[in-house]
This record gives C-alpha cells, structure tokens and sequence, in this order.
C-alpha cells in the first residue's frame, strides 16, 4: 500500500483567511444596520456599489495577472476593503467617486503592489484620503441623522441621488446636507467659541454626536465580537482608543473650554471603526504585540493631533496611513525575545 | 512521603491546546506483538555513526546478541531482537520522510527465542564504578526512546566539570493520539521508578522532578504510588497542565524549573539532564536484568485502524504486521504517520520496521489528516508568532526562507526552531511554514558542507604548493650548503643563511598548524546544531577522559 508523504503537521487547519474576512464583514453589520438607521439608504448603496466594484476590478486584475480568479476573490478582502471605504464616504457620494475610489484601492494600492498581503497601505484609507484631497467637497457633504434632519430621502430619492449627481427636484444640498459633527465642531471653535457654547447645539447628545455615538456603540459590538473570536486582538484598538483619550483628556484637563470632553472624540467620528477594523488591518499593521501598542497609540496620538491642530476634520484615514509607513521598521526594533537567548541578543 | 503537586510551573510562551485523542487507543489492554516472520534492523536507529554489521549472513543469532555496533562515541548498538538466522544484509526501506532505504540486517526468527549470554544483573549498582553503570547502558543499546534518538550513554556523563542538579524525567507526551508513554507508566511504573534511583545515582543528582501533563490522571497515580512505595527522596511527580509542546525538552525543563536553557546548548549546561520514561525503564532493565533495548511499547491509532491499541513489539517488526495485530486497516485509512500529527513523518509504505525512537503509528482517516490546502498569502496576521513556543517571528523566517535569503532566515533564529508544527497549524492562509524551515535548515548544512570540502580541498591544494615549495627550497639549500662548504673552504662564512633557515622553519610549521586543523573533527552530517553541540561535547569529553585515563596510568 502506498500513502500521501507530506511534512508535518498533518493535522486539519482549523483557521482560514476566508474566515476571517468573512467574520470581519459580518462584524461590521450592526454599525452598518446603525448607519442605514441614523443617515438612510445611502451607506447601503454605496456598500453594494463598492463590493462589486472591487470584486470585479479584483477578478480582471486576477486574470491579467494570470492568477486562479475564483480563488483569489473567495478571499472575501476585496469585499473587505469595499465595504470599509464605502462606510467612510458620505451616505450621498456621487457613484462615480464611489467607483473611482473602489478601483483606486484595489488595483492600484493593493494589486499594483503585489496583492493581498503585500501592500504597504491599507487600501480604503488611501482610497479614502485621495478622494478626501481631490474632491474636498464631495467628502465632506454629510447628512444630519434623522432626528435633525428635515428632509430625510427614500431609497429611491437616494438611489437617485447618488446615480443621477443631484438631488430630486425641490430639494438642495443646503436644505438635506450637513457638516460631521467633528467639522462642526472645528468649524464652531474656528469662530472662537467655547465648548459650553458649542454644546448647546442640538449636534450633541449625550457622550458624542447624537447618531455618531450609537454608531459607533455598534460598531464597538461588532469589535468586541472579532476580539471574542480572536480574529483581532486588544492591543491594537486598546492602544489606539487610550492613545486618543489621553492625549484629548490632557488638553481637556488644561483648557476644557477650547478642548471637547475626550469621549467626544471617541464617539463622533470614525474612532471606533479605525480602532476595531481599520488600524488592525492585518496586513498593513505592526504584527509583534509589543509593536502594534506602539502602532496603535501612534495611531491614537496622531488622530487628536490631526483633528485638533491639521487641515481635515476626522484623521483616522491620515493617521493609519502614516503609521503604515512606520509599521515595518517598528516591527524590527520590537522583536520579542527568542527562548534561550538574553534580553537584546538576537 | 512525597509531598503533593506543590511544585511552582512555569508556562512557556504560545502553544497550542489541542484535541487530544488519546482514548481510543487507551480502551485495550497494552499486548505482547506476536514475532513476525522477519526483523528488520536498520543499521542507524540513532543519532551519531552508523553501526557496522557484528555477523554474517546465514549465521545463527540468539536472542539478545549484538549484531551490529560502531566504534564511535555517539552511537548505540544493535542486538538480535530473538533467535534465529540472519537472512541477508542489505538495503530495505526505513522510515524516513523521503522514502530512503537504507542497510538493514534481516533476521528470520526460529521461533524458539533462545537467550544468548548476558551480561550480569547489577543488583548492587549502588557500589559499582559509574563508568561500568554507563558502559552498560551503553552495551544494552538505548537511546532516547522519546522520539529523539539519542544515544543514551553519552546524555548520562556530562563531563567531569558539570555538576547535575536536576534530573527530570519526561512523561509529559504532549502530542495528540500518542498513549505509549501513558500505558508505560500505568503498567511499569515500580520499573520507572527503578531506573530513576538508578540515574539519579549515575548522574550523583538530589532532585528529580517527573512531569506528567494533566490529562493522564491514571499514569500520574501509578507513577506516585511508586514513588512513595520506593521511599524516593527528593522526587516528585508533578502536574503540568496540558499544552502542546510541553513534552518539547527545553520547553519541559522551563515549565519545571523556569530555566530556560541557552539557545544551541545542552540541559546539562544549566545543571538539568532528561530522560522519557520509556528511556528510564530501559535502564533499569538493562541494569537490573542485563536485557539489552530488544522491544519497546508502540501506538497504534487513528481512525484508519480497526482497533486502535498499545503493543509491546519487537524492535524490527514490520509495520504492516503490527497494523495487522490492531484489526488491520479500515475503510477510512489515508496516511500513515510514523509519530504524532503535529511532528511525526508520513511514511510511503508500511514495509518498513519498527525502529528504536518509533513512539506511534497514526493511521490517519482523511479528515484526520487532510491533504493539504490551497495556499494564500500570508496576512501577516501574528497568529504563528502568538503560538511559537519559542518566540521567534514565523512569518519573517518564512518570507527569508522563501526568499533564500538564508543569511536573513538565520538572523530571525531559524536554528532555534524546534519544528513543533503550532504555527503551521494556525496559519489561516494554510501556509506549510515548518516545510519552509527545513528545506532553510537543509540548504545552509549543505552550503556549510560545500564550504567545508571547498575549505578542505583547498589546503590540500594549499599543503602540496607549500610541500613541493619546501621540496624545492630543501634542493637549492643542500645545493647552497654544498657551495658554502666550498666557499667556507675558502674562508667566509655567514649571518644570511641562517636567517634563511629560520624563515623555512617558519614556513614548515605553517604548513603542520595548516594540517592540523583540517583534520579537525568532522561533522556528522544531518544533525541540527543542538545535536552538533552535543556530538562535539561529549566528543570533547571523551577526549577528556581518555587524556585523563592515559595520565592515570
Ligand atoms: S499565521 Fe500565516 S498568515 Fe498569519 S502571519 Fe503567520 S504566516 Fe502570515
Ligand atoms: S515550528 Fe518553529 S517557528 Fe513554528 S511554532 Fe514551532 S518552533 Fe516556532
């Protein structure tokens, strides 16, 4: 009789990357539900548009590149990055951009770069963050939530929205659009107001920005959720979210009426996201646990920083990307100690 | 009285919890293996030097003979497993990964299983010569019966400079389905016991400490009962909780004592020496009885064999035969795995002998042991950094191993690694990351041994030039001495041709120093640096001893 001879270990794999990709998506269900909730239709467009945007411009590369298609997009990652870039945009964005973005991602940031696992940056934020630059307007043109908003549309008004580039007769951008609460919020200290003042506006709610607080909340689930199935672990997002709250309590404790409350800063814009599914994006993250603290409160440090004293509103996008940059050389200097050997010899 | 479980453990970092199935082979009684028709022994049962055939084809042998032994230090000899004739001396397949024969002597069994003469029993070890104690384990042929092969003799005599302070004996037997340690213990324990008083003795050591993982309650039972029931001093048996590789040596030795011994070092070098309990017992048979290593306890399981069990079997026995003696194959049979599924080696065919370090045959279904599947990318997700029980950065060795950056792969640790298997088993994009890792291993002692011949061929090349230079510098000397006498004959002398002489001097001794150090010990080829250092200590300490034994005299 003769038998298989591969090595060892011979045991089934009990993890895949399809997997994981999947529990990723289906982590981000109830802020996506949450969002559809508080900003309508839109989200849920845009996330569909994204998804087969990316799965097809995914399957085209896979092939130019002579590589098994089907494989290569059961990995679900394009998804992945499809649906994260699409709940970062605005709930309105104009398809095209959506499809702009999309494409950029993939074939550019991630296949051009070799595909999955090589790219040096995560493709949404890149995606993310060229649209932001280009189209300055276009990104930021959110809507309120829907107990401050007037006019709230229907899929089809939405569907028109977003395909046809304007709104259905009767309505304009000023009546149905509005700032992010973090823009807002920079717009109204710009104008040198006090934090006391700022917060009468009906934008707050109790902890964050009424809507965004509950999103994110919800978003926080499902993060808690991938941490529970370890297909993240806390350093990330722990280091992260400490990161930002230390650096937004010091400023608050020195100047509370120039500075929000730190939790605001948690649960107003994309904090939690970042924390949960974009700064642990496996690939483009530190990978020794002693690095990605450093990583993730780098990342922390930056998103106050940006928000508070840079050019842009939210800074996940800017704040992720740059520490991309420095994930590499941090895992060099973070090497964990080799059993047997002392402390700083390799 | 041995005190209860009040050891403090220490916990490795990583690892894996992993189902244990160990069960289904644990529900039959261990049974005696019948005596199959032919014994094949391989010549090379060990790490070290190959053994050199003891007898001829056609002989007859008797049970407990020694067939086959080498003259090197690191090695371990062969015996007739029962009597019978030699039927031919020749190549036949081994278990090895690649299918390898290898020469074996093959013995037709006579049925009658008749001794030869053994040595005395050593009843009164206690008041024997430590170098008779050792000369006889070294007779009986053991070796590291946990899977590792080592000779054992040379693990019992650290030297004359290392103190042992602690032997540990390993029953942790940390790798899923494998039960023939548990079953060892359950049934010999009071034999366990012997050959630890027996090694603690040998190696002159106060403590001993018996790791046992958590999941064998009846094993730890019957190793207490014995413990106490010998009145041992100072050795306790203690729980480890279950977690793969706990059996790992190293990674034994820190979970009982929290040292953690230097990378490329032996245990003894922090005091510790090791031994599995299959290892001990042997010894005391060979001490107490004067039996040399004939048979030994294997595990047959998986779903891939009618009736999964421990069997006694001679060492030699075909695997096929002992598939046999366990209800044959099923329906469901797809690998056969000499060892564990995390660390065992597939085997091409079941021809091939029980050797001495064969632990289990893992009869594997195939959802037991699926083929492997597609690969993706790595992910960098840090899953097979968070389980390396030795803390290197699998996906860096591998991305250097892949890459052939071998200078690169080694300055991650490569050789540190132990091939246990956890991160290619948490890898969710299904990557054989320890495959990588061998084929690194591989290349670079090939490349060294590339070196060494190229390093050797040249001074050879460089000892002819300096030998015809000196020949030819000899020539014209004499022919200069001849014409100095001629001209001292007229009178004058000279300071220059001495210095001549010490210059050539000086060349001469070059070229011996040269010599000298290429017929520096030689590498036994396969061996992973561990090994080596043991190879090159106890080599060193023989050298030590033998110096020592000369000045005596
Ligand atoms: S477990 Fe596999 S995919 Fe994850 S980092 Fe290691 S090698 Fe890469
Ligand atoms: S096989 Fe090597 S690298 Fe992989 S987990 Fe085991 S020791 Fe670490």
């Amino acid at each position: 009789m003769e038998f298989p001879t591969e090595t060892s270990p011979h045991t089934a794999r009990p993890n895949s990357v399809d997997t994981v990709m999947l529990r990723v998506i289906l982590a981000l269900i109830p802020g996506i539900v949450a969002m559809v909730w508080y900003f309508g239709w839109g989200t849920l467009i845009n996330i569909l548009l994204a998804s087969i945007t990316a799965v097809t411009a995914e399957a085209l590369v896979m092939k130019l590149r002579h590589k098994p298609v089907l494989f290569a997009i059961s990995d679900l990652s394009a998804v992945v990055t499809a649906m994260l870039f699409a709940i970062a945009v605005p709930p309105l964005l104009p398809w095209w951009l959506t499809v702009l973005g999309v494409l950029f991602a993939i074939v550019v940031v991630k296949q051009l770069y070799g595909g999955l696992g090589y790219n040096p940056f995560n493709p949404a934020m890149a995606a993310y963050v060229l649209l932001l630059i280009s189209y300055p307007v276009d990104m930021t043109n959110w809507l309120p939530p829907r107990m401050l908003n007037d006019h709230p549309l229907g899929f089809i008004q939405t569907l028109h929205t977003i395909f046809a580039g304007h709104l259905p007769a009767g309505l304009t951008w000023d009546t149905v659009s509005g700032a992010t609460p973090l823009d807002e919020m920079r717009t109204q200290l710009d104008m040198n107001r006090m934090i006391s003042e700022i917060r009468q506006s009906p934008l707050w709610g109790d902890f964050g920005a009424r809507g965004w607080e509950w999103i994110g909340n919800w978003f926080l689930l499902g993060g808690l959720w991938l941490l529970y199935k370890r297909v993240i672990s806390w350093h990330i997002p722990v280091s992260m979210l400490s990161g930002l709250i230390v650096m937004a309590g010091l400023f608050y404790i020195a100047d509370p009426n120039t500075h929000p409350f730190p939790l605001f800063h948690m649960f107003s814009g994309g904090a939690i996201l970042g924390a949960f599914f974009i700064a642990t994006d496996p690939v483009t993250a530190a990978t020794t646990k002693k690095g990605q603290i450093i990583y993730g409160a780098a990342i922390g440090v930056l998103v106050f920083l940006i928000r508070t004293f840079g050019g842009y509103p939210d800074a996940v996008a800017f704040a992720v990307l740059l520490m991309n940059l420095a994930a590499p050389t941090i895992d060099y200097y973070t090497q964990p100690r080799v059993f047997g050997h002392k402390r700083g010899q390799t | 009285m041995t005190p209860p479980n009040q050891q403090r453990l220490w916990r490795f970092h990583g690892g894996l919890h992993l189902p244990d199935n160990k069960a289904q082979s644990l529900g039959r009684e261990l049974t005696q293996a019948t005596v199959p028709q032919r014994l094949i022994l391989p010549l090379q049962q060990h790490i070290g030097e190959e053994d050199k055939p003891l007898v001829a084809v056609g002989e007859r042998v008797l049970k407990g003979q020694m067939i086959a032994r080498s003259k090197a230090y690191i090695s371990a000899p062969i015996h007739a497993p029962t009597s019978g004739t030699v039927a031919s001396i020749g190549p036949e397949p081994i278990p090895h990964p690649s299918g390898l024969v290898a020469t074996c002597i093959v013995i037709e069994p006579d049925g009658e299983d008749a001794w030869a003469e053994l040595p005395e029993p050593m009843d009164d070890y206690q008041q024997r010569d430590r170098a008779d104690l050792r000369e006889r384990v070294r007779w009986a042929g053991i070796v590291g019966l946990g899977g590792a092969a080592f000779p054992t003799s040379v693990k019992l005599n650290p030297g004359p400079n290392v103190r042992i302070k602690t032997l540990i004996i390993n029953g942790a037997e940390c790798e899923p389905y494998i039960t023939c340690d548990d079953m060892l213990m359950r049934t010999r324990a009071p034999r366990i016991v012997s050959g630890i008083k027996i090694l603690k003795h040998l190696l002159e050591v106060e403590e001993c400490l018996i790791g046992i993982e958590d999941n064998k309650p009846v094993a730890i039972a019957a190793m207490r009962q014995a413990v106490t029931d010998a009145g041992l001093q100072k050795t306790r048996v203690v729980t480890i909780p279950t977690l793969y590789p706990s059996g790992g040596e190293k990674q034994l030795i820190h979970i009982l004592t929290g040292k953690e011994v230097p990378s490329h070092a032996i245990p003894a070098q922090i005091g510790v020496v090791c031994h599995n309990v299959g290892t001990t017992a042997a010894i005391a048979d060979a001490v107490l009885e004067g039996k040399p290593l004939l048979s030994r306890i294997v595990t047959l399981t998986g779903d891939g064999v009618a009736e999964p069990r421990n069997l006694e079997a001679l060492i030699g026995t075909p695997v096929s035969d002992l598939i046999a003696q366990a209800g044959g194959y099923t329906n469901a049979v797809y690998k056969l795995i000499l060892g564990g599924p995390m660390m065992g080696i597939a085997l091409h065919t079941d021809a091939v002998p029980l050797t001495k370090a064969a632990n289990c045959l893992l009869v594997a279904s195939r959802e037991e042991a699926p083929d492997p599947s597609p690969v993706r990318p790595c992910i960098r997700c840090g899953e097979c950094a968070r389980v390396c029980p030795v803390s290197l950065l699998p996906q860096q060795m591998y991305w250097y191993a892949r890459a052939k950056d071998f200078d690169k792969v080694q300055a991650y640790n490569l050789f540190d690694c132990i091939e246990c298997g956890c991160c290619s088993h948490v890898c969710p994009a299904h990557l054989p990351l320890v495959q990588f890792y061998r084929f690194a291993k591989n290349e670079i002692w090939a490349q060294e041994e590339e070196k060494r011949k190229a390093e050797q061929a040249r001074q050879r090349h460089e000892a002819r030039q300096a030998r015809l230079e000196r020949l030819e510098r000899e020539r014209k000397a004499k022919l200069r001495k001849k014409k100095e006498a001629l001209e001292k004959k007229k009178g004058a002398g000279g300071k220059e041709q001495d210095a001549k002489k010490a210059a050539i001097e000086a060349a001469m001794k070059r070229v011996a120093e040269k010599k000298a150090a290429a017929a520096a010990p030689k590498n036994t080829e396969g061996l992973t640096p561990a090994q080596q250092r043991q190879v090159d200590n106890a080599e060193a300490r023989r050298r030590a001893a033998e110096t020592e034994g000369e000045q005596e005299k």
